[in-house]
């Protein structure tokens, strides 16, 4: 199984324990992925509210890569570029103007969007293409008496759900599941964890943060796995500023990826769990 | 007006305004000017409403003084008025079927804007019909006796109420329930509203009226399978399930129950929707009709394995009511009209994630709560939450799959006032604040809104907006271990957290779940949302475009009780009216074969959906039952040697009007 990899500019820097995670773990189940040559920044959400044309052109500039890469479906883990990288697809196949305007700023450095990449993430790629079985059996340490709260964020499942239900996703559930974990009952899946407000207006992202971390703990949870870098992030840097203005709701937020790479026996620093600031307990048959 | 001679043949010809609906758009003068030039026309005039009277009076004089021959009338669809004019023209002493309808409304000036083209439309098929009715023929009506049985299907409130206002007129009724027991959604409720009568009290003496009717045959736990024939002559064929129970030697006295192998309930009771538990020998409610029990062939360790002690043979040693080798039986009756009463099913509120029914168990669906709060319920009327307390706080969320573009797009009509009630016996039971959430109260019924208003004053709160999610997070102290429900207050104007013990889902009503199955069976059409659809939304409400099959209750559209009693009575007088005609007329138009042409070749045979088509064996000819066809024109169309024909479907009378648009 072949696909490109779109890594976005999280998975290299803050999220690199994303990276560090998804790629042992893809690899250990068969899944050869192919780096995008010369790849750059999606734009973020930051840039489509700018200019979208201008955003378009430049999201679309990656795909047209993946399109000369062998047209494999293009995997794409970080929550941002996954619904920027969407958004520029479903621009272009529902608006001709905004097609018109990228294709010829992509042929004038003699690019083209062909329109048939698609763009995956790494859930949807586990769960329809690989599935829970073939997951399952490469556990070789069931992760027993983990209780784990799966955080999924805003971006995965909104506007386009196209691989999972849009209130209520389960795909990381039943991953985590194979993985031998207590996968607990967490309304607050799709929640706001923040976004960029905890830099820009703190009070208000970081009380966002606060109300899904103190839920995940008071729901008794050992740790949340998520899937998107911004939300590890978040969840995972402002304790202290947390703990200041509405109290400790410490729990470690890790990527579901880093905990694939547990249960089939690989080891934490592998993963990069060692870049956490709330660090994971050991769990007992696993040596730090 | 021309009063020119063409031969023998004498047209009159009259083009309708239909007020504005025809006149608004179709030239009609004009139109009458252009077929008064046309050949064997004689007459030709333009008039305001050629249904009225004077209109049908205007045909009659005419044909009287003119000597007319024939006649066409250009105005709305003949559906509508093909029968009114036909007689006319009877009563003006011609055959009725000298005479040829234009269809200038519907086919024209409703779907057209461009005045001149709506003309020009009106003119080619003026010429079409006026170059038709001169190869028309007269035809003699059938009759075609009515059987005077009449088939229920559905054993709800409606089809009680209809089995027993045909049964009471002297009629036979055949009242066929798929469940075990009739009384439907209705045996469920506590009260009704809004009166707050006891629905147990007003219902179980109809349902034992059913019981007893000398008239009415009642079939529980069994549904019809196949349907043939047409109004008047239908045969249904009906599956019996097996109750493995006799059921007129069973008395109802539960001694089987009790000796049952299995000593306490263990499977999900469905009247009790799941709330409680029973056997696999059980009736279905305390006041079922009949008063028989069953085995759930699912559940019973006999049926299912042949391994039981058989506890409950002996317990019902002296009446031998119990019988283990029972097996599904097939009946055919033979009916003239049917009454559908099939009902609905109620939305799944696990549609809507966001309100966490199935998530949280303290949500639960009205009709769950009705469980709750009724005597004979579960909890013996006590409204209490999973953990057994009382609830000291309660939210209703409204419209829950009704108008909404993501699940139902239609108001279930009935939520408003059942919600109210209920919050209002919920009032009365546990004392509990309750808050109703709301998009509009819906209460245009008799007494529904003085109903309404008697909830403000009584102290329900209301609060209008539409519920965004029920929750189990808190935000403040007063939220924790509470459902909290988040809601934009929309005449407050903020967004607002709500935290309470209880939410009560007003789940909308739906087609039942093979309403698809079921209309093709009775060959009915449906509205896009899956309702069977009535031949006319108001003139004609209960009638469907099946003649002899009528609509009453929910499977027609959401309604409450009194309006679907009210259905149901209208669907009686429509079978009665049929019943106590005798008989109806049949369209002449039925297929003919010449013989000389028939080669035998059988392929018509085969093709009949009547099965009106037999061969003769010693003149090796294919042979029509008159009585039987019903003028559909497959054998017309099949017939290899063109020896099958059709009355008012002459080959000459479609090639002239043809001839006629081609023409213009």
């Amino acid at each position: 199984m072949k696909y490109s990899y779109f890594p976005g500019c999280s998975l290299k820097g803050l999220g690199r324990a994303y990276e560090e995670s998804l790629l042992p773990v893809m690899r250990h189940l068969g899944v050869e992925l192919s780096e995008l040559d010369d790849w750059n920044c999606c734009g973020a959400t930051a840039y489509m509210s700018v200019d979208e044309e201008e955003a378009c052109i430049l999201a679309a500039r990656n795909l047209a890569i993946a399109n000369s890469n062998g047209g494999h479906d293009l995997l794409t883990p970080c929550s941002a570029c996954y619904l920027v990288l969407n958004k520029t697809q479903h621009n272009m196949e529902d608006f001709p103007q905004v097609r018109a305007g990228v294709e010829k700023a992509l042929a004038s450095v003699n690019m083209s969007w062909k329109g048939k990449v698609k763009v995956r993430h790494p859930l949807d790629v586990l769960f329809h293409d690989i599935g829970v079985e073939a997951i399952r059996q490469k556990v070789t340490r069931p992760l027993k008496g983990l209780k784990v709260a799966p955080y999924y964020g805003c971006q995965l499942v909104r506007p386009y759900s196209t691989f999972d239900e849009a209130w209520n996703p389960v795909t990381m559930d039943r991953i985590l599941e194979a993985l031998g974990v207590e996968v607990l009952p967490f309304p607050l899946k799709t929640k706001c964890c923040g976004g960029s407000l905890t830099g820009t207006v703190p009070q208000a992202g970081l009380r966002l943060s606060y109300i899904i971390l103190k839920e995940a703990v008071r729901r008794g949870a050992d740790v949340i796995a998520t899937i998107c870098p911004l939300c590890q992030f978040n969840l995972d840097a402002y304790h202290s500023q947390i703990e200041k203005s509405w109290g400790a709701a410490r729990i470690p937020t890790v990527y579901f990826t880093q905990l694939m790479g547990l249960a089939f026996g690989m080891s934490p620093r592998e993963l990069g769990l060692q870049r956490n600031f709330v660090p994971m307990k050991p769990l007992a048959p696993v040596a730090w | 007006m021309k009063t020119a001679t063409n031969g023998s043949l004498r047209i009159g010809f009259y083009v309708c305004h239909c007020g504005h609906n025809i006149g608004g758009i179709v030239d009609c003068p004009a139109v009458a000017e252009y077929v008064s030039r046309l050949p064997g026309v004689v007459l030709s005039r333009d008039y305001k409403y050629m249904c009225s009277d004077p209109g049908q009076e205007l045909i009659q004089q005419d044909i009287r003084e003119h000597h007319l021959n024939r006649v066409v009338v250009a105005s709305c669809s003949p559906l509508l008025h093909e029968h009114t004019f036909r007689t006319a023209v009877e009563r003006g002493g011609l055959n009725p079927f000298f005479f040829q309808m234009v269809n200038i409304r519907e086919h024209d000036s409703w779907v057209h804007t461009d005045r001149e083209e709506a003309t020009a439309k009106a003119k080619a098929l003026a010429h079409a019909a006026i170059h038709r009715v001169r190869f028309h023929r007269p035809l003699e009506t059938k009759r075609v006796p009515i059987h005077p049985d009449v088939l229920v299907v559905g054993g709800g409130i409606t089809g009680i109420h209809a089995a027993l206002t045909l049964g009471n007129a002297g009629k036979k009724v055949f009242l066929v329930e798929r469940e075990p027991s009739i009384g439907g959604h209705m045996a469920k409720f506590d009260k009704t509203f809004p009166t707050l009568d006891c629905a147990a009290c007003i219902l179980t003496p109809k349902m034992s009226a059913v019981r007893s009717h000398e008239n009415i045959t009642l079939w529980t736990y069994s549904e019809v399978v196949k349907v043939q024939g047409y109004v008047g002559n239908y045969t249904v064929t009906v599956r019996r399930k097996p109750r493995y129970i006799i059921e007129e030697l069973c008395v109802g006295c539960l001694e089987c129950v009790k000796s049952c192998v299995y000593k306490e309930p263990k499977f999900l009771d469905e009247f009790n929707v799941g709330l409680s538990r029973r056997k696999p020998i059980y009736i279905p409610f305390p006041q079922a009709v009949p008063q028989v029990v069953l085995i759930d062939p699912e559940r019973c360790l006999q049926v299912k394995t042949g391994k039981c002690k058989k506890t409950c043979l002996e317990a019902c040693a002296d009446r031998k009511a119990i019988d283990f080798s029972q097996k599904e039986e097939l009946v055919e009756i033979k009916v003239g009209s049917i009454i559908m009463a099939t009902g609905f099913k109620l939305f799944d509120a696990k549609r809507i994630p966001q309100y966490g029914y199935g998530l949280y168990p303290n949500v639960v669906t009205s009709l769950e709560l009705e469980r709750l709060v009724t005597s004979s319920g579960p909890t013996s009327g006590e409204i209490i939450l999973r953990d057994g307390s009382k609830p000291k706080t309660a939210g209703f969320i409204l419209c829950v799959g009704s108008r909404d573009t993501r699940s139902n797009r239609w108001c279930s009509r009935t939520c408003c006032m059942h919600s109210m009630k209920l919050a209002q016996l919920f009032r009365e039971h546990t004392q509990a604040d309750v808050t109703i959430f709301y998009m509009d109260i819906r209460a245009p019924g008799k007494g529904c809104e003085e109903f309404y208003d008697k909830s403000l004053r009584e102290g329900i709160r209301f609060v209008r907006g539409r519920v965004a999610e029920v929750t189990d997070w808190a935000l403040a102290k007063e939220e924790e271990g509470k459902l909290v429900i988040r809601v934009e207050d929309t005449l407050a104007g903020f967004v607002r957290r709500i935290p309470v013990d209880m939410i009560v889902l007003a789940v909308g009503m739906e087609p039942q779940a093979d309403a698809q199955e079921i209309r093709r069976m009775f060959n009915l059409s449906c509205s896009t949302e899956g309702w069977f659809l009535e031949k006319h939304p108001k003139l004609a409400p209960v009638s469907t475009f099946t003649d002899g099959i009528f609509i009453s209750g929910c499977c027609q559209g959401p309604k409450d009780i009194p309006d679907s009693i009210a259905q149901a009575g209208a669907a009686a007088a429509e079978c009665m009216a049929l019943i106590d005609k005798g008989y109806i007329e049949q369209e002449p138009n039925t297929a003919y074969i010449t013989e000389e042409e028939c080669s035998g070749c059988k392929s018509c045979i085969p093709l009949c959906p009547y099965t009106a088509i037999t061969f003769d064996d010693a003149k090796a000819k294919a042979s029509i039952n008159e009585a039987l066809c019903k003028g559909c024109g497959t054998c017309v169309a099949s017939c290899p040697s063109g020896s099958i024909k059709q009355h008012l479907f002459e080959d000459e009378q479609i090639f002239s009007e043809i001839e006629g648009v081609l023409a213009y």
